[in-house]
């Protein structure tokens, strides 16, 4: 499965073997994979082909249970990620690991002061970082607090500290998710700069495109184990989609023409503020017709979840209207709200959607669990629980098909059809949906998609909010543009990437 | 890192665990007992003999464990709902007041079994009352629970020693105790279930409130896994965004969940008060409160586990007062010790063993 690399260029890592159990999972099976030194690298596969295990072996947070590391053609043995730093690995985590309150110094220091004292350390943190800044390009004030950039440049400060600390092979896990289009090119203007100078860099990712403009090659994984290597410029995105997949994938959603009725969703004037009084929702004013799909585009924290949070009834609105079907229910909680016809899936399923350490048929009621239908009076009739999950299990192939299985051994594609089948199959008059497909593989996505679509054409109002423009140009009918918290614009479907690119950051209207 | 997320069957987390654990716990309690020149077999043989070995230690043993399991139970019930309750030992002491309220005025007119439901029903209520102040501060103020809970011992402490010196007391007595209730507002003691194995209960204040605890761990399985109310708690308890998506209401159930378990604690009071010494009496709780939050973290919670739980603690306790009787170089207080080293395994390094016995698990089950 290796590629065949020319004589000359040397393997910065080659992977020999490798393979990991979780009790009866089998996580990776006898993966081979060589990069070579210089390239960019890409991995990809669907959630829970094993990618992340095999970058956590790599990093030390896991042993193989057999296979080889090595280094630069030596064999090592990666205990811990001290191992891992030490022999040159850096790794970019999903969730940045920064301590915001810190310096952008203090954190590329943290780890690595040099001595009791910090002083000197500081000093020749401050050159070294001076050094790295001119070589790379990565420009960052080393003065700034962290939580204070935006989240480009935090990006930026953990490749720092992956330089800082020595790293010759760069690992960066899922990098553009938390970007703009705008960000995740100059990321990759710094990746291609890193590469020149000879850094070894791996990019996992789930993003086809993103494979096909930076990687020199690109490994694909299905099921826990290495199905294919080729070289990017040889390949095709249908190719890889195919062999992550392991069938043909349909890339485009395929939806017919809108046929909007009267508004059932309707949101005048609604500012919400949070609780420390920051406006995130500044006066906003739309309508979603039934049997449209109104797209909400913008950057991750321009106020498109405080937005969602308020029709859902979670925040409480501090100014402005909403109504349902024209009847006003702004102050209404979730409960209530769920009986007038809404449903909500939430972008964040692991602390929003779901109760990860409930068993699945548990999470398959979560909200609904006063209806009659799962147990008469003050008590839960389990059986009627489960066989009502059962039935969605089946009708959402949701895998594996156990509605007894804690949630949180679900892969992110399933634990999503959970809360999907949970929330269309009351048949809500609106839906409103955040991030319907975070984190989800490409098989489940083509279902959520045409789920929802399924639902606009059911005559329901669709409110969707993505930070994945494709998603949202794919599916919407109407596309509004968030920055800043204000709608920013509003835009047809068919808008082109360059015009909504530029309103998300605010640049044009 | 590596270990956390796998996961061991049921057999291994419920019972070799904590078996293990146990091990380990009297292992380093006999080398204590050795240190001071004791034979640490000899020790465990006295103690097992004081605690389990006649019917009148298995009547004291279960006596305690009668406490344990209402404190126990309580102490589980606001974990599920994500609430630490360390008060339930000062609202114990003050369901002391309500099921001594209940005695004091229905004893002459009724017999016990009248009397029981309305002293279960006042213990409950002042324990509950007792629950009411911290719970409110936390579900509507966001004052932390374990904060409020811990400072109103003190203050039910304060309150109770008022009432029993000044209110309560038998005027021209010395002592801070209530008058002994008659036969009307006593608990019966439990003869016949100790003779059902042929033993006899003897001075063992073993009595009618043990049932009592074993319905209620019954009902409060029933309430956290079988009703909708319990569904609440434990999202709640678990995941309180969750929650909120799901329109569970926070405050409610924070309030619901701190008067049960107040209540349940409150009702630890009918076994000393109204089952044992047929008096209120200044201080009678005696760490059983505390002892509770042991006893739910080491019975993970659920109530089979709360009451093995309970019933090793009352081991410790009966078995331990006949060691020191037996062996005059073990004091009281190297009792407590052991208690604290079971406390220490069983409890807060319930985790240590785990990475190793998940390696060891994956190594037998074949990779």
């Amino acid at each position: 499965m290796s590629l065949d690399l020319p004589k000359e260029i040397e393997p910065a890592i080659e992977l020999v073997g490798i393979d990991k159990k979780f009790g009866a999972v089998h996580a990776n099976k006898n993966i081979n994979l060589t990069v070579a030194k210089g390239s960019i690298h890409g991995v990809i596969g669907e959630n829970g082909a094993g990618k992340s295990t095999l970058m956590s072996i790599l990093y030390g947070f896991y042993h193989a249970d057999q296979g080889e590391i090595r280094i630069s053609g030596k064999p090592i043995v990666i205990r811990d990620s001290q191992a891992a730093i030490a022999a040159g690995i850096g790794m970019v985590h999903q969730h940045f690991m920064l301590v915001e309150n810190f310096t952008v110094l203090e954190n590329v220091m943290l780890g690595a002061e040099g001595g009791q004292l910090l002083r000197k350390g500081v000093a020749s943190a401050r050159k070294e970082l001076k050094r790295l800044e001119d070589d790379y390009g990565l420009e960052v004030d080393p003065d700034a607090v962290v939580e204070e950039l935006p989240v480009g440049s935090q990006q930026r400060v953990e490749i720092l500290k992956a330089l800082y600390r020595g790293a010759e092979i760069l690992i960066l896990d899922e990098p553009t998710g938390v970007l703009t289009p705008a960000e995740a090119d100059h990321l990759f203007k710094v990746l291609r700069v890193l590469r020149d100078q000879g850094k070894t860099i791996i990019l996992i990712t789930h993003k086809l495109r993103e494979i096909m403009a930076i990687t020199d090659t690109v490994s694909v994984m299905r099921r826990g184990e290495m199905v294919a290597t080729r070289k990017t410029s040889e390949t095709t995105v249908e190719e890889l989609a195919e062999l992550m997949v392991g069938r043909r994938v349909l890339l485009h959603v395929e939806k017919g023409d809108a046929n909007p009725g009267r508004v059932l969703l309707s949101v005048r004037n609604l500012t919400v503020r949070d609780a420390r009084g920051v406006t995130m929702v500044d006066d906003v004013s739309f309508d979603v017709r039934a049997g449209e799909i109104v797209g909400i585009a913008g950057v991750a924290g321009n106020g498109q979840s405080e937005l969602l949070e308020a029709i859902a009834g979670i925040r409480k609105p501090y100014s402005g209207e909403i109504f349902i079907d024209g009847k006003p229910v702004a102050g209404i909680d979730p409960a209530g709200l769920r009986d007038l016809g809404l449903a909500h899936i939430p972008e964040d399923r692991h602390h929003m959607g779901l109760v990860l350490k409930f068993e699945e048929y548990e999470n398959s009621i979560l909200g609904y669990h006063r209806d009659q239908r799962y147990g008469r009076g003050v008590m839960l009739d389990l059986d009627a629980m489960r066989k009502d999950a059962e039935e969605k299990i089946a009708k959402y192939d949701i895998r594996p098909p156990n509605p007894r299985l804690k949630t949180a051994n679900f892969s992110g594609g399933n634990q999503q059809k959970i809360v999907v089948a949970r929330e269309i199959e009351r048949d809500p008059n609106v839906l409103i949906i955040g991030q319907p497909t975070r984190g989800v593989d490409i098989g489940a996505i083509e279902f959520i998609h045409k789920r929802i679509i399924d639902m606009r054409d059911a005559g329901k109002a669709v409110l969707l909010v993505s930070v994945e423009l494709d998603e949202i140009r794919s599916l919407s009918d109407r596309i509004l543009v968030m920055f800043a918290g204000k709608v920013v614009g509003e835009k047809t479907g068919d808008a082109g990437e360059q015009t909504l690119g530029l309103m998300m950051a605010g640049i044009a209207a | 890192m590596s270990t956390a997320s796998v996961q061991l069957p049921a057999w291994i987390n419920y019972i070799v665990v904590p078996i293990l654990n146990l091990v380990l716990a009297f292992f380093f309690s006999g080398l204590v007992v050795w240190a001071i020149g004791e034979s640490p077999l000899e020790a465990l043989r006295l103690l097992l003999i004081g605690a389990l070995g006649r019917g009148e230690g298995i009547g004291f043993t279960l006596f305690y464990a009668t406490s344990f399991i209402f404190t126990g139970l309580s102490v589980a019930v606001a974990i599920h709902a994500g609430l630490f309750n360390i008060g339930s030992e000062g609202q114990a002491y003050l369901g002391g007041l309500g099921a001594a309220l209940v005695a004091l005025s229905l004893d002459r007119y009724v017999p016990w079994y009248v009397t029981m439901p309305f002293a279960v029903i006042g213990a409950a209520l002042f324990g509950a009352a007792c629950a009411a102040i911290p719970a409110w501060l936390q579900a509507k103020r966001g004052s932390h629970i374990v904060i409020t809970t811990i400072m109103f011992n003190f203050i039910t402490s304060s309150l109770m020693n008022y009432l029993l010196v000044r209110v309560l007391i038998v005027p021209g007595k010395m002592a801070p105790e209530t008058r002994t209730f008659l036969e009307g507002g006593q608990l019966p003691k439990l003869d016949w279930l100790i003779s059902m194995f042929g033993g006899k209960l003897g001075a063992a204040p073993l009595n009618f409130s043990f049932l009592i605890a074993l319905v209620m761990c019954f009902l409060v399985w029933m309430l956290i896994w079988r009703t909708k109310l319990g569904y609440e708690m434990r999202t709640l308890g678990i995941s309180p965004t969750a929650a909120g998506y799901a329109g569970i209401p926070y405050a409610k159930i924070v309030m619901i969940a701190m008067l049960i378990s107040g209540g349940l604690a409150g009702m630890m009071a009918l076994n000393p008060v109204m089952g044992a010494s047929a008096r209120l009496q200044i201080e009678f709780v005696g760490g059983a409160g505390f002892v509770g939050i042991a006893v739910s973290l080491m019975g993970r919670n659920h109530p089979v586990g709360i009451i093995l739980a309970a019933l090793l603690f009352g081991i410790l306790y009966q078995g331990g007062a006949e060691l020191s009787f037996d062996m005059p170089s073990i004091t009281r207080d190297m009792i407590v010790v052991i208690q604290g080293l079971v406390i220490l395994f069983a409890g807060a390094l319930e985790y240590m063993l785990r990475p190793a016995i998940v390696r060891l698990y994956q190594q037998i089950s074949g990779k």
